[in-house]
C-alpha cells in the first residue's frame, strides 16, 4: 500500500529518492466513543490514496452490511479490524496504520476511547511524537477529553492537535469552535500540556483535512495533513541529550572480538569518546562502532549498533554505556507514576519483575502515595491499585539500576512491571526521581559474619516455612518439630501467624494487600533470625505463591525449606478446630482462605506433607530427618 | 544502515535518520531482544521478499557473529521450483543453519492443493508449523508479517503470545510500551515475533533495492507458462499441475506480487523486469497485495480466524 504521487508515473527514480529520505512521524488519535476517530483515520488513509480498489469494493460491501451511514461509504470500517469489535461497532485495541505523503511517512496508533481501556491509550502514546485529541463539536470538552489529555501529558508527548471534529453538524460555527478552544486551553494549562494547535474539521466530509476548507474562512491555521507534515519531530532533542546505550547483547564471535550491541537511546557517540558503564561507574573509551556495512565515524540516538571498547572491562546485558562526563544516576528506590494494566490489583510488598532498558530486576511497590482521579486530577489515598488506575508510588528494586528521569529520557526512565506468576505485563511506570534514602542509607558492614554466628551454635541456619490451609495442622506440626529440634540441642524460634498478628502485624487486616505485607514483614524477621544463626520455624497460611517466593529469595541458597502441609479443603473444613470455616460460610468472615480468598498450592515444595497419609508425629519426624540428616 | 547513508553530522538538518533507518534500527533491536531473552529462537523462512528482508536484518543485527538461531522452512512441497533454489542459496550465503519440515501426515495422505482445498493449508502450513515448533522445542519464532498487510494484522503485537497448543487470543495480548518487550513465558508457551511489523510494502521493496538483497526471480516479469483459472493466472511450474478440461497452458509475460504454493498463487500480467519497475507498478496498481492469495477470499475475518487456530 502506498501513497500515489504524480511523480510515480512521471519519474519513479525521483519519487524513490524522495521517499527514501522522508522522515517518520508517529502519532496517536484519542477521543471518546463516537468522536469519529476511526472515521478520521479512514479519511487520512482515503485522502492520501492509501486504499486500493479491491479494498474499496470490500468497503462498499461492508458499508451496506455493517456501516453506520445508512449504506453510504463508512470510512471507519477501514480501520476497525477485529471481528469482535466489528460486531460491537467500537474499537477495542491499539491498531497501527501507515500512510505517507510527499513529505513524510506516518504511523498512526488508533487508540480506543472507552474508559476501561486506558492501558491501550498509554501503550499507543508511549511511542508517539504527537497526539490528536478529538472533540465532538456538538459535545465540547468531556470528562474523557480531560482523561486523554492528562495521559498525553503524563506520557511526555510534547505536541498536540486539538481536532474539533464534526464541525459540519454545528454549521461550521466560529463561536462554537472558539468556546471549545477556550474551555480546553484552560484545562490544558492546568495540567501543563503545551504546544496545542486547535483546528475545526470534519472527518466525514474531509474539510480541513488535506486542504483548507472554504467553509472556515475565519480559521487561519493549517489543514491537518499540512500540520502533520510540518510539525517538528522530537528526535533532535533526543540526539542533543547525553549519550546512552543500554547493552542488549554481548557479541563474542571469537576470543578476539567483544562487542556490545544495543540501540542508542540518547546523544551521539564517536570512536575515541570516553564512556562510563552504568551503574558500575567504570570508565573506558570507544574503540569502534561496528556495523555489517563497515565501521561508522559517528552514531546517534535511534541507531542500532555494536560498540567495542579499548579496555577489557566488565559490561553485560542490562548495563548502560553512557557519556563519561554526564552519566545516568544509579539507585534502588524511586518515586514513580504507575499506570496499572492488569485485572489483578497492585499490592504493595508483592514482588514483581521490573524491566527497564535491557535490565530486569526484582521490584516491589513500597508505598502508594496517592491515586490520581484522571477526570478531576484529585489525589486520593489508596492501599491497592486496580486496572486502569494511575498512582504516584514508591518502588524499591533489589539492586541499583542506572536511570534518567522519564522527563529527561523516556527510554531511560520508563519501565514495565511483570507479574511473576502469570508473566503478564501489569504496569507501565515512569521514574520521577530517586528517593534520597536510597542514596544515603548504605549497608553497614558487620565484622561478625553470619557464618560465625551459626558456627558458635554448632548448627546450620534454616527457615522452615509451613504453608497450608487454615486447620491443616501447620501449627501442630511446627510445634512438634520445634520440640524435637530443641531436644537435639538446636537453637530454634517459632513464628506463628496468629501470634505475630497480635504484635508486629497488629495493624494488618485480611485483605490481599495486608496479607502480602503480613508475609513480607514475617519473611524479613525470619531472615534476621537466620542471620543470627537460628533455625526459624514459620507457620503461616501464606496463600500466595508470589510472597512465598519472596521469602525464599531473601534467604541464602539451601537454607529455605517450604513445607507444604497438604489437606483437602473438605478435610480442613470438617476439622475446623477454630470454628472459622463455619463463620466464613455463614458470611461472617471476609477474605477467608479457601472459602472466599484463593490458596495457591506450592509447585515444588522442599517437603510435602500429605496429612491423609501421615499423622502430626510422623510428619514432624520426617521434617527433622530432612533438616538434620 | 550502511555507512554511505550514515546520518549527516551537521545539526542543522533536522531528520538525521530517515524512516528506513529508523525501521531498520527497530527491527534489529527486536531481534537482539529475542536472542537475549529466549532460550531457543528460530526464524521462519517463507522465501518471499519479506523473509528476504528479515534475513538480511538478522545478518546485520548480530554481525560479526552469525545469527544465533537457525532458519526453518515449513515446506508444503508445492512451492515454486525457483523458491527452493533461493532457499538453499540464501541459507548458505548468510551462514544460517537451515531446517526444513514437511508434515509427515500430509505427506502420507498425499495432501495437495487440487483435491483438498483448505485442508491443504491447514495440514501443510498450520499443522506443519506447530509440529516443527514442538519437534525442536523452539520457544520463539520470527515471522515476516507486516501490520499494513491486512486489517487484523494491524492490531497484532510485535511479540505475540501463543498458548501451549499454539492458539492466539486477541483479547489477551500484552501491552507493548516504548521499546520494552516482555518475553517471559511459561514452559510450553511460545512467542511469534514480527520484527518488520512497522514496514510497509513500499518500504520492503525500497530497502531491497537500496541494500541489493537477492529475491526470487518470480517477482520480475518474464515469459511463463500459465493457465487462466477462476479469474487468476496460475503458473504451470512442474508436471504435477493438473489441467482441467479445456484449460491450456499459454505463455504470457507475468510476474508474482506474492509467493506461495504455485497452484494457489495468481500471477499478474506485467512488463516490470527491474526493481524500479516493480515498485512503480506496485505504486500505480489498484489491487492490494494479498489479493493474489486464494486463502483470504472466504470471508471478512478469515485471516483472524486462521491466526487463532495457529496459522502464522
Amino acid at each position: 500500500m502506498a501513497h500515489v504521487s504524480n511523480l510515480v508515473g512521471e519519474d519513479i527514480e525521483a519519487y524513490l529518492k524522495q521517499h527514501q529520505h522522508k522522515s517518520l512521524l508517529r502519532f496517536i488519535t484519542c477521543g471518546s466513543v463516537d468522536d469519529g476517530k476511526s472515521t478520521l483515520i479512514g479519511r487520512l488513509l482515503y485522502d492520501s490514496r492509501m486504499i486500493f480498489e479491491d479494498q474499496l469494493a470490500a468497503l462498499e460491501a461492508d458499508s451496506k452490511i455493517a456501516g453506520t451511514r445508512g449504506g453510504a461509504l463508512d470510512l471507519a470500517l477501514l480501520v476497525d479490524g477485529l471481528a469482535a469489535e466489528r460486531e460491537q461497532g467500537i474499537t477495542i485495541d491499539v491498531a497501527y496504520r501507515f500512510f505517507s505523503t510527499d513529505k513524510r511517512k506516518f504511523i498512526v496508533a488508533d487508540t480506543p476511547g472507552h474508559e476501561q481501556y486506558t492501558r491501550n491509550m498509554v501503550t499507543g502514546a508511549s511511542t508517539a511524537d504527537l497526539a490528536i485529541i478529538l472533540i465532538d463539536a456538538r459535545k465540547g470538552v468531556l470528562t474523557q477529553t480531560r482523561r486523554h489529555s492528562y495521559l498525553v501529558q503524563l506520557m511526555g508527548i510534547r505536541r498536540a492537535v486539538l481536532a474539533v471534529n464534526k464541525m459540519d453538524l454545528v454549521e461550521w460555527s466560529k463561536d462554537t469552535f472558539d468556546k471549545i478552544v477556550a474551555d480546553y486551553t484552560g484545562f490544558a494549562d492546568r495540567i501543563g500540556l503545551q504546544n496545542i494547535v486547535a483546528m475545526p474539521l470534519s472527518g466525514l466530509t474531509g474539510d480541513n483535512i488535506t486542504s483548507k476548507s472554504p467553509l472556515t474562512p475565519w480559521y487561519e491555521g493549517p489543514a491537518l495533513m499540512q500540520h502533520l507534515e510540518e510539525v517538528e519531530i522530537d528526535e533532535q532533542r533526543r540526539i542533543n541529550g547525553p549519550f546512552r546505550m543500554p547493552v542488549q547483547w554481548v557479541n563474542r564471535p571469537n576470543a578476539d572480538f567483544r562487542g556490545f550491541a544495543g540501540q542508542i537511546v540518547g546523544g551521539a557517540v564517536r570512536p575515541g569518546d570516553t564512556i562510563r558503564i552504568a551503574p558500575s561507574g567504570k570508565l573506558s573509551t570507544i574503540a569502534r562502532i561496528v556495523t555489517k556495512d563497515g565501521d561508522l565515524r559517528e552514531a546517534v540516538a535511534g541507531q542500532s549498533v555494536t560498540l567495542t571498547l579499548t579496555d577489557e572491562i566488565d559490561c553485560s546485558r542490562g548495563d548502560v554505556i553512557a557519556a563519561a562526563t554526564d552519566p545516568p544516576e544509579a539507585s534502588d528506590q524511586f518515586e514513580t507514576t504507575l499506570v496499572w494494566m492488569s485485572d489483578e490489583p497492585a499490592l504493595p510488598g508483592r514482588p514483581y519483575w521490573l524491566k527497564i532498558g535491557a535490565r530486569t530486576v526484582s521490584a516491589s511497590i513500597t508505598e502508594i502515595k496517592h491515586k490520581i482521579n484522571v477526570n478531576t486530577l484529585e489525589e486520593l489515598a489508596a492501599k491497592v491499585l486496580d486496572l486502569n488506575e494511575i498512582a504516584v508510588a514508591n518502588i524499591s528494586v533489589d539492586q541499583a539500576i542506572a536511570f534518567d528521569t522519564y522527563d529527561a529520557n523516556p527510554d531511560m526512565g520508563g519501565f514495565i512491571l511483570i507479574d511473576r506468576t502469570t508473566n503478564a505485563t501489569v504496569a507501565a511506570g515512569l521514574i520521577h526521581f530517586a528517593l534520597r534514602r536510597a542514596q544515603n542509607v548504605h549497608w553497614q558492614s558487620i565484622d561478625v559474619t553470619r557464618s560465625a554466628r551459626a558456627e558458635i551454635k554448632n548448627q546450620k541456619p534454616a527457615v522452615l516455612w509451613f504453608t497450608g490451609l487454615s486447620g491443616a495442622g501447620k501449627s501442630t506440626i511446627a510445634n512438634l518439630v520445634d520440640k524435637k529440634l530443641h531436644s537435639l540441642g538446636k537453637h530454634t524460634v517459632l513464628l506463628d501467624g496468629d501470634n505475630v498478628r497480635h504484635g508486629l502485624n497488629r495493624d494488618l487486616g485480611f485483605t490481599d494487600a495486608d496479607r502480602v505485607e503480613n508475609i513480607r514483614r514475617v519473611a524479613e524477621v525470619a531472615k534476621l533470625m537466620a542471620d543470627a544463626g537460628l533455625i526459624v520455624l514459620v507457620s503461616f497460611i501464606s496463600p500466595f505463591r508470589a510472597e512465598r517466593d519472596l521469602a525464599r529469595r531473601l534467604m541464602a541458597d539451601g537454607e529455605f525449606f517450604e513445607v507444604f502441609v497438604d489437606t483437602s479443603l473438605a478435610d480442613a473444613e470438617k476439622r475446623d478446630v477454630k470454628g472459622l470455616y463455619a463463620k466464613a460460610r455463614a458470611g461472617q468472615l471476609k477474605n477467608f482462605t479457601g472459602v472466599n480468598s484463593p490458596y495457591e498450592r506450592p509447585e515444588n515444595p522442599e517437603i510435602h506433607i500429605d496429612t491423609t497419609k501421615l499423622d502430626a508425629e510422623a510428619a514432624a519426624a520426617l521434617i527433622v530427618t530432612r533438616l538434620t540428616g | 544502515m550502511s555507512s554511505r547513508r550514515a546520518p549527516q553530522t551537521d545539526t542543522l538538518s533536522p531528520p538525521r535518520l530517515t524512516h528506513l533507518q529508523r525501521l531498520e534500527a527497530e527491527s534489529i533491536h527486536i531481534m537482539r531482544e529475542v536472542a537475549a531473552e529466549c532460550a531457543k529462537p528460530v526464524m521462519l523462512y517463507s522465501i518471499g521478499k519479506d523473509s528476504a528482508v528479515m534475513l538480511h536484518l538478522a545478518a546485520k543485527a548480530f554481525y560479526p557473529s552469525p545469527p544465533p538461531f537457525p532458519l526453518l522452512h515449513v515446506d508444503t512441497t508445492w512451492k515454486f521450483r525457483a523458491m527452493y533454489q533461493m532457499r538453499e542459496r540464501m541459507a548458505a550465503e548468510l551462514g544460517f543453519e537451515l531446517l526444513v519440515h514437511k508434515n509427515p501426515d500430509a505427506l502420507a495422505r498425499g495432501i495437495n492443493p487440487f483435491d483438498h482445498g483448505s485442508l491443504h493449508t491447514d495440514l501443510w502450513k498450520t499443522e506443519g508449523l506447530k509440529q516443527a515448533l514442538d519437534l525442536y522445542g523452539f520457544d520463539a519464532a520470527f515471522g515476516g508479517a507486516r501490520r499494513d498487510e491486512e486489517k487484523s494484522r494491524a492490531k497484532e503485537r510485535i511479540f505475540s503470545f501463543r498458548s501451549a497448543n499454539h492458539r492466539w487470543d486477541p483479547k489477551n495480548q500484552r501491552p507493548e510500551l516504548w521499546r520494552l518487550y516482555n518475553a517471559r513465558k511459561h514452559k510450553g508457551e511460545s512467542i511469534r515475533v514480527f520484527p518488520i511489523s512497522n514496514w510497509t510494502e513500499l518500504d520492503v521493496w525500497q530497502y531491497i533495492q537500496l541494500e541489493n538483497i537477492p529475491v526470487v526471480p518470480l517477482y520480475f516479469a518474464a515469459e511463463r507458462p500459465v493457465v487462466r483459472r477462476d479469474g487468476a493466472l496460475i503458473m504451470v511450474d512442474d508436471d504435477r499441475m493438473r489441467l482441467r478440461d479445456g484449460e491450456k497452458a499459454e505463455t504470457l509475460k507475468v510476474r508474482f506480487r506474492t509467493l506461495g504454493c504455485y497452484p494457489l498463487t495468481g500471477a499478474v500480467e506485467s512488463n516490470a523486469e527491474t526493481l524500479t519497475a516493480i515498485i512503480q507498478e506496485m505504486l500505480l496498481t489498484t489491487t492490494s497485495e494479498r489479493q493474489g492469495r486464494v486463502i483470504d477470499h472466504d470471508q471478512g475475518a478469515s485471516m483472524e480466524k486462521k491466526k487463532q487456530e495457529g496459522y502464522f
